[in-house]
């Protein structure tokens, strides 16, 4: 049908056909962008031919605020309004940072804490992402068993610290409350009612046909481009780079449980395509309740607020700290001079830097691979925005 | 390697372009370098057999008063050794090449450090605003920086 209407076209204008780039705007209003963001597609026809992001519609300037506080610890909340749905995560790398720089060891009670909060905060957080992406590639199900699991651990936060959504419970030095006694056995209860689930939805919608026929083979990103562009989290070991700051640069204790690191195999296509880095969040999920288990059963006693500084005066000098959050590298640069307020901090933010290949791995594409590929990369604009 | 192995590798190499360094006693050893050879030292360290500084981690701008300078923060996969290499140029002609050629995370980086600072990146394919809207004046994240009384009609102090 097609080629005799161009061939219709070809008589009857005496020339061949010829397409035009079209400029098509997705967002900042688009569900699929999760969040405010711009992408200016130029398309031919169906196909891709340039993806230009516009952001900046949640630029709130944290950096400069962070100039502006009185004190080290009033950072916390401002770091947890960065990527608000893994607040703990930025905390924990705040704290990771500010600790390194002024040379604060904390108690192991904290650091255990500390571990079983970033993984519960790791699985809230896939969980969102692989719910959230299951919807744009039209599976709902997966979302709504997901967001009922996600809330017994938003619970879990709720009981410790009196905030479901921005905690300010990591401080530097320790935390800002201890666990509450029913906390373990209800974490407990958590991670045997979450297995169940994990099984469940892994077979609806990882290995679903029509999803598989979706993401496999579609956004490839090679390792080395991967690597080059400073991709982290599942973007890079879904490219197959068994790479994991929790065990190659470790941090707290980690280097005390036994897990493994998840990485892209290509199994339904390419290595590095959307349906690998979907399924090393989907495995990371299984790995992290692995570290939970473990560290619940082993947690030491102690005084989480032992080691909180009264009043925080760093000698001058920076620091760079990092962390592996769910959605990869979480750095934050810190600048002291001989004051108690910062001077400059930086945040390096996973999403912004992961964001930054997209226009690579979309280039001839079809329009609505880009989306697969949009939700493949889990972007939190307040994160990339700041 | 430690970073006094990688500080006397680039120094061998670049010699006087390789400025002051402070190697012990600091959370991340640094070696500040002449803004004008800092590509060259990028690219040496990026290809280099013993240094394969492939991944950076983090390029942050920084405000010295008076100076402003970049912050790179390098990692290497293979060999897992950091370093930070820091530049520092003067406030009224903030010039500085370009990595983007050299890591493609630089990119986004210094669009970031342009926006913010107005370091001005030289060699950058595609240096716009990132962060705030393209038509804002002046760059936040200065000393200096005096907030505008209004935006496009727009009160902008609260």
């Amino acid at each position: 049908m097609i080629e005799t209407s161009i061939d219709i076209a070809k008589t009857s204008t005496g020339k061949s056909l010829r397409t035009e780039e079209m400029v098509v705007n997705m967002g900042p209003q688009h569900p699929s962008t999760h969040g405010v963001l711009r992408l200016e597609v130029v398309l031919d026809g169906e196909i891709v031919v340039d993806v230009i992001p516009h952001m900046g519609y949640l630029h709130r300037c944290f950096e400069k605020h962070c100039e502006h506080m009185t004190s080290y610890q009033q950072v916390i909340p401002y770091v947890d309004r960065m990527d608000y749905v893994a607040a703990m995560t930025n905390e924990h790398a705040f704290v990771v940072a500010a600790e390194k720089l002024l040379k604060i060891e904390v108690p192991e009670r904290v650091h255990y804490i500390r571990i079983i909060m970033a993984e519960l905060q790791r699985i809230a957080s896939h969980l969102i992402a692989i719910g959230t992406f299951g919807i744009d590639m039209g599976a709902f199900t997966p979302f709504l068993y997901y967001f009922r699991d996600r809330e017994k651990i938003l619970d879990l936060f709720e009981m410790t610290c009196g905030a479901r959504l921005l905690y300010n419970y990591m401080w530097i030095g320790g935390l800002s409350h201890d666990l509450p006694p029913q906390f373990i056995d209800k974490a407990k209860e958590f991670v045997r009612d979450f297995k169940k689930t994990w099984k469940e939805v892994n077979d609806l919608l990882n290995y679903n046909e029509i999803f598989i026929k979706r993401t496999a083979n579609v956004g490839i990103l090679p390792k080395d481009l991967a690597i080059n562009y400073a991709c982290s989290g599942p973007m890079l070991r879904g490219s197959g780079v068994n790479w994991d700051l929790r065990r190659d640069d470790p941090y707290t204790l980690y280097d005390k449980f036994e897990w493994n690191v998840t990485v892209g195999k290509g199994e339904m296509g390419t290595v590095g395509d959307v349906w690998d880095r979907n399924i090393v969040r989907q495995n990371e999920m299984w790995e992290s309740l692995r570290i939970i288990e473990q560290a619940l059963a082993s947690i030491p006693e102690g005084d989480v607020q032992k080691a909180i500084p009264k009043r925080i005066r760093p000698v001058p000098g920076d620091a760079y700290g990092r962390i592996e959050g769910p959605r990869g590298e979480l750095g934050f640069y810190i600048v002291a001079e001989d004051s108690v307020t910062p001077y400059r901090i930086k945040a390096r933010a996973p999403a912004f830097v992961n964001l930054s290949v997209i226009n690579e791995i979309s280039k001839g594409a079809m329009l609505a691979d880009l989306v697969a590929i949009v939700g493949s990369i889990d972007i939190v604009l307040g994160e990339v925005d700041r | 390697m430690t970073a006094q192995e990688i500080h006397d590798i680039l120094k061998s190499q670049f010699g006087d372009a390789v400025l002051e360094s402070k190697l012990d006693g600091v959370p991340d050893p640094f070696i500040k370098i002449l803004p004008e050879r800092i590509k060259e030292v990028s690219a040496f360290s990026k290809n280099d057999e013993r240094l394969q500084f492939d991944y950076l981690m983090c390029l942050s701008g920084v405000d010295y008063k008076g100076k402003l300078g970049v912050v790179y923060h390098l990692f290497s996969m293979t060999h897992k050794h950091k370093i930070v290499l820091k530049v520092e140029v003067p406030t009224d002609a903030p010039n500085v090449p370009s990595v983007e050629a050299i890591w493609k995370s630089a990119n986004w980086h210094e669009r970031e450090a342009f926006d913010l600072y107005g370091i001005n990146f030289i060699g950058h394919p595609d240096l716009r605003r990132i962060l705030l809207p393209y038509d804002w004046e002046g760059h936040p994240l200065r000393k200096d920086y005096e907030v505008p009384e209004f935006y496009n009609g727009m009160r902008v102090p609260y």
